[in-house]
C-alpha cells in the first residue's frame, strides 16, 4: 500500500474512460440507456450522476468481497449487489428528497439494467482493490456521462430549440410565427440518439486511429 | 474451506439474500412513515396547483386547510353519500361497477369563487396516469389542470405533467351548445376538433395523449350526472 492514492496509474483509471476505453463509444455499452434519457439534457445529467454513484459503490463493495465470492454464481452476486444499492438509493431519495425522486422516476430503476456496472464489475472490480475500483467506478461514471450530456444538448438543442428547459431560438424565427425555422421531430425519437452516438463514434475515430479496428 | 465447492457457494448464497433482504426490509420499514407522509403532501400541492395556488412542501398543509373549503363523496348518479374524500383510491373505485363506484370532490374558495376539483386517473403508456381538473362554477369551463404520471418517458410522454401543456386546458370546455358532454380533444398535429375542446398533444408521446383524452372522458362521464345536477 505504498503506492500514492493519486499514481499516474490511478489517475488513468479515471482518464481512460474519458477517451480511449469509453464505455459507451469504445465498449458500445449501456447504449439502451443513453438513448432513452437522451431527449432532453436534465435527465441526461441526472441519469449520469445517478450511474456514477451507484457504478463506484458496487465497485468498492464487489472489490471488498471479491476474495470470497464464489466463481459460480459471481455474477449472480455482482447483481444482488447491484439492485440492493439501487433499492437503497430509491427509498433514501423517497423519503428524504422527494423532489429528486420523482426526477427521476424510472432511471433508477434502469440503473440495474446499464450494463456498463456488471461490465465494470466484472472486467475490474473482481480483481483489484477497493480504492483503484472506486475511481475506476467513477471515470467509467464519467465517460458516461460525457457522451450523454454532448447527445442529449445536441437532441435537446435541435429537436426542442432549448438548452435545460430554456428557449434558445427565438419564437419569431418559427414558420408557425412567419419565420423560416422548425424544430426536428427526429431528434426527440430515440433513432436519431443513435444517429447522433453513431456520429460522435466517428469523430472520436478519426481523431483517435488506434481504435479503429481492421 | 474449498471457495469452488457446493457447501460453500450455497452457504454464500444463502446468508447472502438473507442479509440484503433484512437490510432492505428494515430500510423501507424505517422509510415508510417519511414515504406516507411525502405522498400525502404532494396530494394536496397537486390538488392546490389545480386551482393554480403554488404550494411548498413546507406551506402545503396550512394552504390546503385554508383554501379547500369542502370535501365530499359522491356516487356516479351525483347524489352525495358517506366517505373518506382524501383517501379514496381511485384505482379501487374504477374497478368497482357503476353503481357501487364512490368518487371525491373537493371545494376550493378562490379569489374568483368557488372551484370544484374533480381527480381523474387512468392509462398512459408505460403505468398510470392521474390529475386534477378544478371547474368554475358553470361546471362546464375547466379553470386549472394538474397532471403526473409513473413512469411515462422523459422528455416525451412526461410532459404531460410540465405546466405549458397543462396551461393549455385553461378555459376549455367540457359541453357543448347543446349540453352534451364533449370533453377535451389532446389532438396531434392537423387534427380537427373546436377550439373550446381542443389541446395540443405532445409530440413523440402519442400514446400517453391519447391515453389522457380517454382517461378525461372517462372521467367525466362518471361525474356528468354530478356536473348537471349541480348545475341546473
Amino acid at each position: 500500500m505504498s503506492e500514492p492514492l493519486f499514481s499516474k496509474k490511478n489517475l488513468k483509471l479515471l482518464s481512460d474512460p474519458l477517451n480511449s476505453s469509453n464505455p459507451i463509444t469504445v465498449q458500445v455499452l449501456g447504449i439502451c440507456s443513453a438513448l432513452a434519457v437522451t431527449a432532453q439534457l436534465k435527465p441526461a445529467v441526472v441519469m449520469s450522476i445517478s450511474v456514477m454513484a451507484v457504478l463506484a459503490f458496487a465497485n468498492v463493495i464487489i472489490s471488498l468481497l471479491r476474495n470470497t465470492v464464489p466463481n459460480r454464481i459471481r455474477i449472480i452476486v455482482q447483481l444482488v449487489v447491484i439492485a440492493s444499492l439501487v433499492i437503497l438509493v430509491d427509498q433514501v431519495l423517497k423519503a428524504y428528497v422527494y423532489d429528486v425522486s420523482k426526477q427521476l422516476s424510472v432511471f433508477v430503476g434502469l440503473i440495474i439494467t446499464n450494463c456498463i456496472i456488471m461490465g465494470r464489475l466484472e472486467a475490474f472490480a473482481l480483481g483489484n482493490k477497493p480504492w483503484q475500483s472506486f475511481l475506476d467506478g467513477i471515470g467509467n461514471g464519467a465517460g458516461y456521462a460525457v457522451i450523454l450530456i454532448i447527445v442529449g444538448f445536441f437532441r435537446e438543442l435541435l429537436g426542442s430549440g432549448s438548452i435545460f428547459g430554456f428557449k434558445l431560438i427565438p419564437e419569431s424565427w418559427y414558420i408557425t410565427n412567419g419565420g423560416f425555422y422548425a424544430n426536428n421531430g427526429m431528434m426527440i425519437l430515440p433513432p436519431m440518439a443513435l444517429i447522433t452516438v453513431g456520429i460522435i463514434i466517428w469523430v472520436q475515430r478519426s481523431r483517435n486511429r488506434k481504435l479503429i479496428e481492421d | 474451506m474449498n471457495r469452488n465447492g457446493n457447501t460453500y457457494t450455497v452457504l454464500y448464497a444463502a446468508i447472502m439474500v438473507t442479509l440484503v433482504a433484512a437490510i432492505l426490509a428494515s430500510v423501507s420499514m424505517a422509510l415508510k412513515p417519511q414515504q406516507v407522509r411525502n405522498k400525502e403532501i404532494e396530494k394536496k400541492q397537486s390538488i392546490l396547483a389545480s386551482v393554480n395556488i403554488a404550494s411548498t412542501a413546507e406551506n402545503a398543509d396550512e394552504i390546503y386547510s385554508e383554501k379547500i373549503v369542502s370535501q365530499y363523496v359522491i356516487n356516479t348518479k351525483g347524489d352525495k353519500v358517506e366517505g373518506d374524500a382524501f383517501n379514496i383510491d381511485l384505482k379501487k373505485e374504477h374497478a368497482k361497477s357503476n353503481a357501487e363506484m364512490h368518487l371525491p370532490v373537493f371545494e376550493c374558495k378562490t379569489d374568483e369563487g368557488l372551484k370544484y376539483v374533480l381527480p381523474v386517473r387512468g392509462t398512459g403508456l408505460w403505468g398510470p396516469i392521474w390529475g386534477y381538473i378544478s371547474l368554475n362554477d358553470d361546471m362546464n369551463t375547466i379553470y386549472g389542470a394538474n397532471f403526473d404520471h409513473e413512469g411515462e418517458t422523459p422528455g416525451l410522454g412526461a410532459e404531460i405533467s410540465t405546466v405549458p401543456f397543462e396551461k393549455q386546458f385553461i378555459g376549455k370546455k367540457l359541453f357543448d351548445d347543446k349540453g352534451t358532454l364533449y370533453s377535451i380533444i389532446v389532438a396531434k398535429v392537423g387534427q380537427d376538433a373546436p377550439a373550446e375542446h381542443k389541446v395540443d398533444g405532445i409530440s413523440g408521446g402519442t400514446i400517453t395523449s391519447k391515453g389522457l383524452e380517454q382517461m378525461l372522458l372517462d372521467d367525466f362521464t362518471r361525474y356528468e350526472e354530478f356536473l348537471k345536477k349541480k348545475k341546473s
